[in-house]
């Protein structure tokens, strides 16, 4: 028996759906909510330390990315920097053109604005995955027409962990660009930060989104790199902040806990990725050993080291979320049932999996607090679980 | 408890009700065993695509009353639930007599689930349609018996 089943313990694994806030990011927002609570904009002192303080934020980000500081904007959330990519971006370019392509798997926050920009006269062309979940290079680039002013593929799937090509993908698009401009490359790299290198020169990205919920930062700030010269218009007016890019008065906690993350998550990167590695294979290994009808969802290797993500037929996710969340474990599914709009995710039906099985579908993800104790503890209670909720069911049965 | 925790101590309650999640936690009226369960009448709902699916086998008793009524359920908690409650309800007080049964409504199911959340309310509530569908087969086949 371990000792996580004698407590009252939870085990959390969603860490893909937000972080707890790092300790020592937390102590160093909080001066800026009471004591240096300038606005940036002001031209006395205290406004000069705000704006001193979103300098170094700014600076120290531009660093993690390989960029100049400049080519930071900060946002209100990812979901706002994936709007302005897309909707901002497209808006301003399109003189040279009005079609958009985007993956299948991508992010609601991406796909919502692509759907805006289709209203707006703009033509979006979805590109599809393997089975995977992996985008073909080609195929984009079959896509392309001389009228497309923007490719949006994420770094790493929210869902499911598969990393995307986005260094071939960019090489390609370069050879295309042909010394121009366009297409433009946009990544969401929401769940690649503290994962994946966040290089953008090496990446060869035009635009990246990141937020400070999946960084053990903050939530309610992200941020935009936009490389100089990508042109884009403000979906926020009513203020010069953010270069103009940005209106509306800077959160400087929010600010400066992003940066702190940001550098801390980098900083412990190659550590963490090879622990949550391990403790991610051995977890798949043990949970398909127990339960054989089980599939792993995603790409065996190329998924992010805290990502697992298993279907399992004949039973429905919501009722394994909630069966597990009562022995406190505590994960995420893409079941229909659990979701607002009670549609199956878009991301499984696009690797080709049939309704059915989406529907069985349960997420675990890995952070920096997850033990292998806290794995065996999962490991021991899921295939009871699962063992309860396949023979209650009516796909079972013999009819 | 300090200051800290009170003020978090919120958004632990239940999507579900208390009844809702103990019919879930422990279902009434399961059929596990149904190769060897001769049922009167069977019915299906429902399908795997949608994600709610359930079958129900019920035995009438000479009165004309519904004497057992078991289940399967492939679905979410609100699926599992109200099928459980619907077998509870069409069997408790000594069964409820075919016509009856056959007039049960999702609302009557939901009341005495204590409620269910408004997006949960046309999807995953079958269980009438499902006994419904096994009276049918009952008066198809058994018809001679009563």
């Amino acid at each position: 028996m371990s000792t996580i089943a004698e407590s009252d313990k939870t085990v959390y694994l969603d860490y893909a759906a937000a972080t707890p806030i790092d300790p020592e990011v937390l102590q160093t927002m909080l001066p800026y909510w009471d004591k240096k609570y300038g606005n940036a904009s002001s031209m006395h002192e205290s406004g000069r330390r705000a704006k001193g303080a979103i300098d170094a934020a700014r600076a120290a980000v531009a660093e993690v990315l390989h960029c100049e500081p400049q080519e930071i904007i900060f946002t209100g959330s990812g979901t706002e920097s994936d709007n302005a990519a897309l909707i901002g971006v497209a808006r301003a370019a399109r003189a040279h053109g009005n079609h958009v392509i985007i993956s299948a798997v991508e992010h609601k926050a991406v796909l919502e604005s692509a759907a805006q920009l289709t209203k707006e006269g703009f033509e979006v062309s979805v590109l599809p995955v393997d089975t995977r979940g992996v985008v073909d290079v080609n195929e984009c680039l079959k896509l392309v027409t001389d009228k497309t002013v923007l490719v949006s593929v994420m770094y790493a799937n929210n869902e499911i962990g598969t990393i995307e090509p986005i260094k071939e993908l960019s090489a390609v698009l370069q050879k295309r660009r042909a010394g121009g401009m366009f297409p433009l490359l946009h990544t969401d790299a929401c769940q690649a930060a503290g994962f994946l290198p966040l290089n953008v020169a090496e990446l060869g990205v035009d635009l990246m989104t990141l937020n400070g919920s999946k960084i053990y930062g903050p939530r309610g700030v992200g941020v935009l790199y936009r490389k100089k010269g990508v042109p884009l218009l403000p979906l926020i007016v009513g203020g010069e902040q953010e270069s103009h890019l940005r209106a509306g008065t800077e959160s400087v906690p929010l600010i400066v806990g992003f940066a702190a993350a940001l550098k801390k998550a980098e900083r412990l990167r190659s550590a963490e990725s090879s622990r949550l590695t391990a403790l991610r294979d051995f977890f798949i290994d043990r949970l398909l050993k127990k339960i054989p009808n089980a599939m792993l969802n995603g790409h065996p290797t190329e998924r992010l080291p805290n990502n697992i993500h298993i279907s399992v037929p004949y039973i429905e996710g919501e009722s394994i979320l909630l069966m597990l969340d009562r022995h406190r474990v505590e994960a995420s599914t893409g079941s229909a049932c659990s979701a607002y709009d009670l549609q199956p995710s878009h991301v499984l039906l696009a690797l080709g999996q049939t309704a059915e099985i989406a529907h069985g579908s349960i997420r675990f993800t890995l952070g920096r607090n997850t033990t292998k104790e806290e794995l065996e503890y999962v490991l021991s209670v899921f295939p009871s679980i699962v063992e309860r909720l396949t023979r209650l069911s009516a796909l079972t049965a013999t009819i | 408890m300090n200051t800290k925790d009170q003020l978090c101590n919120d958004g632990t309650s239940w999507l579900y009700s208390e009844t809702v999640k103990d019919h879930f936690f422990h279902p009434r009226n399961i059929l596990l065993d149904e190769k060897n369960y001769e049922a009167d009448g069977v019915g299906v709902v429902g399908s795997p695509a949608c994600g709610d699916m359930m079958a129900v086998w019920i035995k009438v008793a000479d009165t004309g009353r519904i004497s057992e009524c078991v289940w399967r359920t492939f679905g979410c908690a609100s699926a599992i639930a109200s099928t459980s409650m619907m077998s509870l309800m069409a069997t408790e007080d000594g069964g409820m007599t075919l016509p009856r049964a056959k007039r049960m409504t999702p609302e009557a199911i939901i009341e005495r689930l204590g409620g269910l959340p408004d997006r949960k309310y046309h999807c995953s509530v079958l269980g009438h349609l499902a006994l419904r569908e096994a009276i049918k087969d009952y008066e198809e086949n058994h018809g001679a018996r009563t």
